[in-house]
This record gives C-alpha cells, sequence and structure tokens, in this order.
C-alpha cells in the first residue's frame, strides 16, 4: 500500500507549500542581502582596488582583517569574479619547479584549507591528489626534480612510476601501443579542487561585513598622480585614493598604460569546456604536459577539461573548434572509454602570459600604485596568498620576502623565475 | 578553421602558421644601455586593437608581417617584410677592450 505524505505526516508538522507560503508572505524577509547594495562613490578612499576578481576581493579582504584599512572601494568594470576567476579550472596546488614559486604556492594551499571554515561558506575544497604524467625520460627527470624541490620545501610531493600510477588511477590508458605512453608521474596529494565563484563571493562578503564598498560596473578611465596618492577617472565620477591597487588580469597591461607604464605581459586565451555530468569515476586531477591537457570532475560530475592556450595573442574570449579537436585528440589517449560523451559548456578567458611563466606582484615605476599581474594560467591557485601579501604590501609600502622574486624589475636584472616546466601544459 | 592569408602561399590553415611578436626595432646590443636593451628583450605594448606583428607559414619557412586586430580577431592586411625593412642591418663587432698583446 503506498502512503502519501499527506495522509501520512507526522503531527504538528505543516505541508511544506503551507510553511513557503508563510515564509513569503512575512513582512520582514530573514534571508540577509549577500552584499550590501552598491551606493554612490565617495570622493576619497585609502586604498583603491581595480578589479573586483578573487585576487582584488582577496586583498581588499585582509586590508580589512588584517591591517585594519577598511575606507576601501574595489572598483570592477563589470560584474563580480566575472573575468578569470569564474574561467578557471579550479585546481589548487603547489608542486612548482622553482624553490621561490614553491614557497609561494604552499602557503596558498595552507590558506585554502581554512577558508571555508573562515567565511562559514561551502567552498567545496575538494582535496583529490594530483597527477603529472610523463611520457618521457626527459619529463621524469623534470618530476623527480620538482619532487626533490618540493619536499626540500616541505611539500608533499612523490615521483611515482608507471605501475603504482596504474593501481592508483585504474581509470588510465595504460596501453603503451599510444603515441605517448604513460612511464610515471608526479604525485602530488594535497592537490584539490575548489567551486571558484564561492571562493570569490566569500572574501566579497567578509570584506562588505568589515565596511570595504564594492562598486561593480565601474570602469576606471584614467589614472593620475595626485598629491598623497592617485586620482582615478570613472565612468560613475572621479575619486582620490591613497593607494591603487591593480588586479586586472587578462586587461593588465591595458591598465598599467593608463598609468604610465609597460608590462613584460602579452594577453593570450585560454580555452576550457566541460561535459555532460556523470556518476563520479575519476577522484585524482590528471594533467599532460606532453598531451596538453588537464581534467578533473567536479562535484556535479562534469568533466572539467582544459588545455595549452591559444598560439596568439588577442583580447577576446572567443572560443574556437581547433581547441575542442586538439584537446579531444589528447583526452581520448588517456581515456578512450570517453568517446561517446558529449560536451556541455566551454569558454575563454584572457590570460596575462608572462616570459618566465610567474606572477608580477609589488610595486611599480608609479609611486602609491601597486601591481598584481601576470597570472597566466595559474592565477586561481594564488588567490587566497596573493590577496594576503599584497594587502601587506599595500598597508606597510614594503614588499614582503615571499613576494619579492615576483617584483617588476626582476626583468631589468635579469632574475627570472623560471616556473615554464611547472606552471602550466604546453606552451 | 581560420584562414589567413600569406603573401607568398595565398589563404591556408590557421594551423599552418606561427605568431612571433611584434614587429619592433632592435636597438644596436653594443651601443644602448641595460635598460633599453631589457625593454626590447621583455616589455611588450600588447595593444588591445590594430598590432603589426611577424608570422611565420611553416611549412615554407616564410616569414611576413601581418597587420591584425587584437580585439575582433581578424587580419587586416599581410605583406612580406621587404615593403617595410629595405636594407640589410648590421652591427658591427665591439671594440675589443684592453691592452693585451
Amino acid at each position: 500500500m503506498v502512503h502519501y505524505w499527506y495522509n501520512n505526516k507526522p503531527a504538528g508538522v505543516e505541508p511544506v507549500a503551507l510553511g513557503l507560503l508563510k515564509f513569503g508572505l512575512r513582512r520582514t524577509y530573514p534571508a540577509k542581502r549577500h552584499f550590501p547594495k552598491a551606493k554612490e562613490l565617495k570622493r576619497t578612499y585609502d586604498v583603491a582596488i581595480i578589479g573586483g576578481g578573487g585576487h582584488g576581493l582577496a586583498a581588499a579582504y585582509y586590508l580589512a582583517r588584517d591591517w585594519g584599512v577598511t575606507n576601501v572601494a574595489v572598483l570592477d568594470k563589470g560584474y563580480l569574479a566575472g573575468g578569470n576567476t569564474a574561467r578557471n579550472t579550479t585546481i589548487v596546488r603547489s608542486n612548482y619547479l622553482t624553490p621561490e614559486g614553491v614557497r609561494f604556492y604552499d602557503e596558498s594551499v595552507r590558506l585554502f584549507r581554512d577558508l571555508a571554515e573562515e567565511f562559514d561558506y561551502n567552498l567545496m575544497y575538494s582535496e583529490r591528489g594530483h597527477f603529472t604524467l610523463a611520457h618521457t625520460d626527459a619529463a621524469l627527470r623534470t618530476m623527480r626534480w620538482r619532487a626533490e624541490v618540493n619536499k626540500h620545501m616541505g611539500v608533499n610531493s612523490e615521483l611515482v612510476l608507471r605501475d603504482d600510477v596504474a593501481r592508483m588511477v585504474p581509470q588510465l590508458n595504460m596501453s603503451e601501443d599510444v603515441r605517448y605512453p604513460i612511464l610515471g608521474a608526479l604525485y602530488h596529494p594535497p592537490g584539490a579542487i575548489a567551486r571558484h565563484d564561492a571562493v570569490a563571493w566569500g572574501y566579497a562578503r567578509g570584506a562588505a561585513d568589515r565596511g570595504v564598498e564594492i562598486h561593480q560596473l565601474t570602469e576606471v578611465t584614467a589614472i593620475r598622480p595626485s598629491p598623497g596618492g592617485i586620482e582615478l577617472t570613472t565612468n560613475r565620477g572621479t575619486i582620490h585614493a591613497g593607494k591603487v591597487l591593480q588586479a586586472t588580469a587578462g586587461m593588465s597591461s591595458v591598465v598599467a598604460k593608463m598609468a604610465g607604464f609597460r608590462l613584460p605581459i602579452r594577453t593570450i586565451p585560454l580555452q576550457a569546456c566541460v561535459s555532460l555530468p556523470m556518476k563520479p569515476f575519476l577522484d585524482a586531477i590528471i594533467v599532460s604536459g606532453s598531451l596538453h591537457v588537464y581534467i578533473s570532475q567536479s562535484a556535479r560530475g562534469e568533466l572539467v577539461m582544459g588545455g595549452s592556450t591559444d598560439p596568439y595573442q588577442l583580447y577576446s574570449t572567443r572560443s574556437t573548434l581547433d581547441f575542442k579537436e586538439g584537446l579531444m585528440m589528447h583526452m581520448l589517449e588517456l581515456f578512450p572509454f570517453l568517446s561517446e560523451v558529449r560536451l556541455l559548456r566551454q569558454w575563454a578567458g584572457m590570460a596575462d602570459m608572462t616570459p618566465d611563466f610567474s606572477p608580477i606582484m609589488g610595486l611599480t615605476p608609479v609611486e602609491n600604485y601597486y601591481i598584481d599581474a601576470g597570472w597566466g594560467t595559474y592565477g586561481f591557485k594564488a588567490t587566497p596568498v596573493s590577496g594576503k601579501r599584497m594587502a601587506e604590501t599595500v598597508a606597510t609600502g614594503k614588499v614582503p620576502d615571499i613576494l619579492a622574486p615576483f617584483r617588476l624589475d626582476r626583468f631589468s636584472t635579469f632574475d627570472l623565475v623560471g616556473e615554464k616546466g611547472a606552471a602550466s601544459v604546453g606552451h | 578553421m581560420k584562414l589567413i592569408n600569406c603573401p607568398l602561399n595565398g589563404p591556408r590553415n590557421a594551423q599552418e602558421f606561427v605568431c612571433a611578436g611584434e614587429v619592433k626595432l632592435m636597438p644596436d646590443p653594443n651601443a644602448c644601455s641595460d635598460t633599453e636593451w631589457t625593454d626590447y628583450v621583455f616589455m611588450e605594448n600588447n595593444t588591445a586593437g590594430v598590432v603589426r606583428e611577424w608570422w611565420c607559414h611553416v611549412p615554407t619557412a616564410f616569414w611576413f608581417i601581418a597587420e591584425r586586430d587584437t580585439v575582433t580577431d581578424t587580419f587586416i592586411r599581410t605583406y612580406p617584410a621587404s615593403e617595410v625593412f629595405g636594407a640589410r642591418v648590421d652591427f658591427a663587432a665591439p671594440a675589443a677592450k684592453g691592452g693585451g698583446a
């Protein structure tokens, strides 16, 4: 016999529909606005942050939380986290090649782990284990090198060989009868994925709760030094800020040009896509530099896939068929059983590519003007650490040790931080 | 597939080409300052708009110049480098320093 809920309900419980109706008719709506409503721009701020993506919002949050600087405006020409914060493939890891890079990204991983609790916000931070596959002896040598540097810096990474890869990721095609057979991998257990929008929203809410103003649809159109700071002209009026932080990935060169200096950056699109959702079958995050592919399965079952950057510079987020053909050809070599799976969505972001595949953070030739740029294809994972350390830089006017290797003038002294082998795939 | 008009071979698939970046004049490495040299090596205009770049049709190893809009992803004009560079540029070897014999 079938018992319907309405004639089987426990005593004292209202039917759901009636409860919803009562909730809807209540005079004081109990849900709190996520962010306060936008106000008019004030005339002056202690700090203005150009760019309301993850990095800019994180810097605002730590300025308010750690340094008591709350007279802060975050300006974004579009909407919150509408740029690369919501266009990356959400991987967080610290298995880099240079000691400078490993130390920096390791601090980010540590911050990420506590973030959900700090925000009281589910970031769906999920440590999956990260495998960077090696298909050649040269790649194996680089993986061993990275593993040793990582271990020296206290980061959990290990070189694993073919048999271990087959045991740990049984979904992988271990055939030797392919173009690039899998010889081993750099295994990085802390490698994680997260819900990228939530990271930005968490920082935005935390910053707004502490008094930071967030102004969307506010485009900076001119930047001029003025006594005691910087004057910014926007489409909503002119403001004066004691200090300005630029965090505008993709548009870094355009904004820096307004401020009066050039950057060693090329803007190149990076494309990505997701499949239709499937039952969870892939726990690990799989990356292959030789095959120019990275893939993970999100909490809702979509395969999140990306490859190398586009072949030429462009200020555009268009998608191309070439990219998908190349990506799928390589992905099917690793996972032949996915050949019938369909794509659900595709998109692109504009990446700031630097000559050494490391970011540019710290001081600029313009006084009171700070920069957080050059985030190439690796910016999301650094959101907490760059926000925290750029906030420190802006608040104190001094560049902390951990950021010093990434200064803009490293290019004039030839002190490059070469991360090409570890930052991303296929360049 | 995007087509690019090669001045030597006509319209070809974009995958046959590589872009080598902005056309910029090389300062004399023996005469310029370190700042000028690093500026030449690393700094970019990274223009959002019309740019002039070096491109190469790889199968025929033919280098040419393309004018391209980096916002609309359109090629405006492609032409042989000889339109811009008419004369060979030679840099003299730096004068030997010191008086060793």
